[in-house]
């Protein structure tokens, strides 16, 4: 069954709830009657989603006009939510459900927004494509023989299949804005610190960070109103993180100044997400803005850096799954013998080869080669980039060198899908507010434009991200329709 | 120089991964790819150059020393695969 509301933007639905035009019962319920043929969700509770619609709606009948009350949002999977099953799609946390709510999820309760479901996505977020899921292949609402991307493919594929008007993921080296790029969505990753990571299962705690998948960016800056907020309970957030006044509307690329690596426009990227590329710097520059070719040369390190530093903590972080406390066990004779069990059981392939490489780049003898080697050069890329914005105002880059690829197209190479991601990477190296959003078609398929700021410079990144949105005059772009 | 097989038992045993033989080899053909990808960081003049360990610069946190709810001894076991009397049930790590 089709959804009507699947054509509303997150925004547009809240100015009919403010209007009386519907109910949010009604809203919740039109989205859950849409069957998810993209193996978008991995758990849904139609019953609870409905009570927290009803609890908005009395705030709405009480005359409460918070900007997104009654808006429905899908949650990524690993996001813990309080008497919801929490899998991050591993076998290991199969049955989990989590004893407290994610900072986050308490943010969206206070906002009023229920909660749709938990999305599906790479195990551990550990991917580009979602095919690491345990659970269930998830496709690419343009093409369902495609990926939506990875690792946040569920809450891309829920936003982009009319399935939710809006969603959150989380993003370590692109997992929001790589999802969003080949589902022709907008994707936000605010500036590591801005979101709470409490409640988040850690992937790589120094990358991690919580964002959101919207149709606009005036969704995505909406409902990042409501997450970037000081949180007590996460030692990494900012004092300051709560976002400033923003003028979406009258938002101009005239003047603005854009660089533009030449190693994130290299020979990888393909021929058609170049030309659309090309195209939207040519529409830009007609604009009355400026777009300069830069070097960066330790961009071009990226994969390697990150694929280093992100195994590293993944190999620290995920030494918690012990078959104890929570989740699945192997029974064994010993103690060491279950936990060995467990983990070599539980884990799927992806998950323990990121495990490996990252004890092994840990371990006695090859530290200094690998993670401190790593994070040297992690400090060489962030000296290049900040030595920029005293003349730009964003960093502009392909988000994803190809559109959607075939489910299994690279079953044969994975590190082919590896290396894909070196234009989301820098961004989570410096902790840097990025987005996604969508500058055309491709042989039918969506590509992403790619903007980066300075850290804490998210709401200007956003102002500019909305007045390059208007002068491409793509978005929303929803399967179907284009 | 290749890794070789012990080595990688080895990592899995650090890691306290249990891996099948066909797993084991797996592994070292796909850390090998890795680890030759990872090539082009040797060849960088890292000298004198501060590691940076995080996105953003990091600063000690203080709170303040007040009792706040935590979980429950009953919502602290509901998830435990075994637990027996108010505790987390495990493998004996002892010789009887």
């Amino acid at each position: 069954m089709s959804n009507k509301l699947g054509q509303l933007t997150a925004t547009e639905i809240a100015a009919a709830l403010q209007r009386r035009e519907m109910s949010a019962r009604e809203v919740a319920q039109a989205f859950l009657d849409v069957t998810d043929t993209y193996g978008a969700f991995l758990h849904v509770d139609a019953e609870r989603t409905l009570a927290e619609a009803d609890a908005a709606q009395a705030r709405l009948d009480a005359g409460e006009t918070s900007p997104l009350l009654g808006v429905p949002v899908a949650i990524k999977d690993n996001i813990s939510t309080q008497g919801r099953p929490t899998t991050c799609a591993s076998r290991i946390l199969e049955g989990y459900i989590p004893p407290y709510d994610a900072t986050v999820i308490s943010q969206l309760h206070g906002a009023g927004m229920p909660l749709l479901g938990k999305t599906n996505l790479d195990e551990f977020a550990m991917g580009t494509s979602t095919e690491n899921s345990a659970y269930a292949v998830c496709k690419n609402p343009w093409d369902p023989t495609r990926s939506p991307g990875g690792s946040s493919g569920g809450s891309a594929a829920a936003v982009s299949g009319g399935l939710a008007p809006i969603s959150l993921g989380s993003d370590t080296g692109g997992s929001i804005r790589q999802p969003a790029a080949l589902c022709g969505l907008v994707g936000f990753k605010p500036t590591y610190g801005r979101v709470s990571r409490f409640g988040l299962v850690a992937f790589g705690s120094s990358l991690d960070q919580i964002g959101p998948f919207g149709q606009t960016v005036a969704d995505v800056a909406a409902i990042s109103q409501v997450i970037c907020q000081t949180d007590g309970l996460d030692n990494t957030s900012l004092p300051d993180a709560p976002l400033g006044a923003m003028d979406l509307a009258n938002a101009s690329v005239k003047g603005k100044r854009f660089a533009l690596p030449r190693e994130l426009m290299s020979d990888a990227v393909e021929a058609n997400v170049r030309a659309s590329i090309e195209q939207a710097i040519r529409t830009l520059e007609a604009a009355g803005a400026t777009v300069d070719h830069v070097d960066l040369p330790s961009l071009s390190l990226g994969v390697s850096t990150y694929y280093v530093i992100a195994p590293a903590e993944a190999s620290s972080n995920l030494g918690r799954f012990d078959g104890v406390r929570y989740g699945a066990r192997e029974e064994a004779p010993g103690h060491v013998e279950s936990l060995m069990a467990t983990r070599g059981k539980k884990f799927g392939h992806e998950v323990k080869l990121r495990i490996m490489v990252g004890t092994y780049a840990l371990s006695a003898g090859y530290y200094d080669a690998y993670y401190l080697r790593a994070q040297q050069i992690r400090g060489l890329m962030v000296a290049e980039i900040d030595a920029l914005w005293g003349e730009y105002d964003a960093i502009l880059s392909p988000t994803s060198p190809c559109v959607a690829f075939p489910l299994g197209g690279f079953s044969h190479d994975p590190m082919a899908l590896k290396q894909m991601d070196f234009c989301t990477i820098p961004a989570n190296m410096g902790g840097y507010p990025a987005l996604s959003l969508p500058c055309g078609l491709a042989d039918g398929l969506p590509v992403g434009l790619h903007l980066m700021g300075p850290v804490r410079g998210d709401e200007r990144l956003l102002e500019l991200a909305a007045g390059v949105e208007r002068e491409l005059g793509c978005a929303p772009l929803r399967p179907g329709l284009a | 120089m290749p890794i070789t097989l012990d080595e990688v038992r080895h990592v899995a045993r650090l890691a306290r991964l249990e891996l099948t033989e066909d797993e084991l080899r797996a592994f070292q053909t796909e850390l090998d790819a890795l680890l030759g990808h990872f090539q082009d960081l040797q060849a960088v003049d890292v000298t004198g150059v501060a590691p940076k360990p995080h996105a953003v610069a990091l600063q000690n946190v203080l709170a303040e020393d007040v009792a706040r709810f935590g979980l429950t001894r009953d919502q602290a076991l509901a998830n435990a695969p075994k637990s027996r009397a108010g505790l987390f049930l495990v493998p004996s790590i002892r010789e009887d």
